[in-house]
């Protein structure tokens, strides 16, 4: 590498096709997985096992989805996915907004041990709480329940939701709530026609984000609720019939289930990661 | 969250913070009691309590109880009988070789992530625009993949009678691969699963570093080139330096990321890995779920936050410096 790097400095013009080569490289690598799930989905099923497959499209059909589709019901557990996430990040943002505001705008007694915990729950692995978060359910008649699972993702999203939204508010100047209050609002007043826009986008793209994460979990929609209420990401784990695994279409299902993902991540992800360095460098 | 994944749910990307430009520190305003604040907290600090909070210290009694299917169903009262089951898990020679295996691959997918996202954020800083608008697009595409997305495709990819590896590598001469089950021994499975688990961790860190890249003055790598250091010492002596923060924060996050993979072997072995795939994880939740000792378990689970502790303290002193900046 550094060799490299030196003879980059010495020969810029001619060493720079070398670097975008490797650069090809890492983009070809990073890429093929997802290329290859595409590829695979609009193929016609035959060509998918085709032991010398051909790494270009060979034509496009649709069927593998409409197979998909057929094979076990699809839309049930994405009706389930998006009522889950999409309560979660309800109450979530609601919520989380309320706590942020709290350990942002204030200073109080205690303030410090309340960030230190919301900081230290986020690092315990939740593979380990899954047990007693089971036991707790099955005591509160949530087994099996969409609400059960809604207020156990809503802890996985919520200390997250609290430190991003109060890096957010730490940046809206104080100076113009005190403006608005100056002129005759009242606190509630000043956050909602100052902070709030101010925060809104903020409150988006932790919004899409929190959606992510509750979308994409795996393990405790597993556990948490049976068969008959399976979640998409349950749906698509569990995605092989008696017949074995039919490749092509569940090569559908993935797309089906990441398009609509990765999009919704495109658009947060550079909001989402700008804060991070900023802060950590200069801290 | 381990999705993405991850993870975890385990896989939410650190919090962020923006330092404010310039602010009255907080001690300069009246210190007062306020009830407002915890009002405000009340909600989000009820549901944790609840629900994250009440767990935590369920999962440390279960870890002391004898608490099996009867126990589930209440026929029999939790019985408490002190670290019997530490004694049973730490007794037993599979849980070491459990041990072990997770240390080694979580290092192994941290070590990996950590030089190739860093490899690539610095090749990032040398190709052309084109190139690294490619690259940054593969990232964040794979970055954005749900887990259990990215598990279905890379077990397609490592197919044995189909995937589009074995065709690849049969064509190379000498190499017949086709039929080659990669999963047929648990060291090379889980070489199968690291790589998942990096190509789904790299995007962040080449991201992150990227960014901080750019906040390496050029002057200072400028004169240290002046001074006759070699590209080497560059990196070495003034960039590693500045990116420390941000590395350390990766490296430690990484780790508790990788110390809970759990989808990524579950599904790979289609919901029961076999003994040679197991790790802390997956047989934690063996013991409970499939064993039905769910005191067992709970042990086990403890066991691998306390393994963890030393990394979080690392973790938590670095965010709270960046939280002193307000």
């Amino acid at each position: 590498m550094s060799a490299l790097a030196q003879a980059g400095g010495r020969r810029r013009g001619k060493s720079k096709a070398g670097w975008n080569l490797l650069g090809l490289l890492v983009f070809v690598t990073a890429g093929f997985p997802v290329y290859w799930m595409l590829n695979t989905a609009f193929k016609p099923a035959k060509d998918a096992i085709d032991p010398d497959p051909s790494l270009l499209p060979t034509g496009i059909t649709f069927s593998n989805f409409s197979r998909a589709l057929d094979i076990a019901d699809f839309w049930g557990p994405v009706g389930r996915s998006l009522i889950v996430s999409l309560a979660v990040v309800a109450i979530g943002i609601v919520v989380g907004t309320l706590g942020a505001l709290a350990i942002s705008r204030f200073s109080f007694r205690g303030r410090k041990i309340v960030i230190v915990g919301i900081l230290a729950v986020q690092m315990i692995p939740l593979v380990a709480m899954i047990i007693p978060v089971f036991l707790l359910l099955n005591d509160l008649d949530q087994y099996d329940k969409l609400s059960g699972l809604i207020i156990t993702y809503l802890t996985f999203i919520l200390p997250f939701t609290v430190w991003t939204l109060r890096g957010f508010i730490v940046n809206i100047p104080k100076e113009l709530e005190e403006a608005a209050m100056v002129d005759g609002c009242s606190p509630t007043g000043a956050f909602l026609r100052v902070v709030f826009p101010l925060l809104a986008p903020g409150m988006v793209a932790t919004s899409v984000y929190g959606f992510i994460q509750a979308w994409n979990e795996y393990l405790y929609a597993l556990m948490l609720l049976s068969q008959k209420n399976q979640t998409a990401t349950v749906w698509l784990g569990n995605f092989t019939t008696k017949h074995g695994t039919e490749y092509a279409p569940m090569m559908a299902g993935s797309t089906m289930m990441a398009v609509p993902i990765v999009v919704l991540f495109l658009l947060v992800q550079r909001k989402m990661a700008a804060g991070l360095t900023a802060g950590a460098v200069k801290g | 969250m381990s999705a993405a994944d991850t993870t975890t749910p385990t896989e939410v990307p650190p919090p962020m913070s923006v330092p404010p430009p310039s602010r009255p520190a907080p001690s300069s305003r009246k210190r007062t009691f306020s009830a407002t604040p915890w009002l405000l907290l009340a909600p989000c600090l009820l549901i944790l309590v609840l629900v994250l909070g009440y767990p935590l210290v369920r999962l440390v009694g279960l870890s002391f109880q004898k608490f099996g299917q009867s126990q589930l169903w209440g026929f029999q009262p939790a019985e408490w009988v002190g670290f019997d089951n530490f004694t049973g898990v730490l007794g037993d020679s599979e849980f070491w070789a459990v041990v072990v295996r997770t240390v080694v691959f979580a290092a192994g997918c941290v070590i990996f992530t950590m030089v190739a996202g860093m490899l690539i954020a610095l090749l990032l800083q040398r190709v052309s625009g084109w190139v690294k608008t490619l690259v940054n697009i593969a990232l964040v595409a794979s970055w954005g993949m749900p887990i259990i997305v990215a598990t279905t495709v890379f077990k397609w990819l490592f197919d044995a009678d189909y995937g589009i590896l074995n065709a690849l590598l049969s064509k190379l001469p000498g190499v017949e691969m086709i039929g080659h089950n990669w999963f047929a021994s648990g060291p090379q499975g889980l070489a199968v699963i690291m790589l998942l688990v990096v190509w789904g961790a790299v995007p962040f860190v080449v991201i992150t570093l990227s960014a901080g890249l750019t906040q390496v003055p050029a002057e200072l790598e400028e004169a240290a080139r002046l001074d006759g250091a070699s590209a080497w010492g560059v990196f070495r002596y003034v960039t590693v330096p500045v990116l420390k923060p941000i590395i350390v924060m990766l490296t430690t996050l990484s780790v508790i990321w990788d110390m809970g993979v759990f989808p990524q072997v579950f599904v790979m072995r289609n919901g029961h890995p076999e003994e040679e795939f197991q790790l802390l994880t997956t047989y934690s939740y063996d013991r409970a779920f499939v064993v039905n000792d769910y005191a067992q378990g709970s042990a086990i689970a403890l066991l691998t936050v306390l393994l963890l502790l030393g990394v979080v303290a690392v973790y938590m002193r670095q965010m709270l410096k960046i939280g002193e900046v307000e």
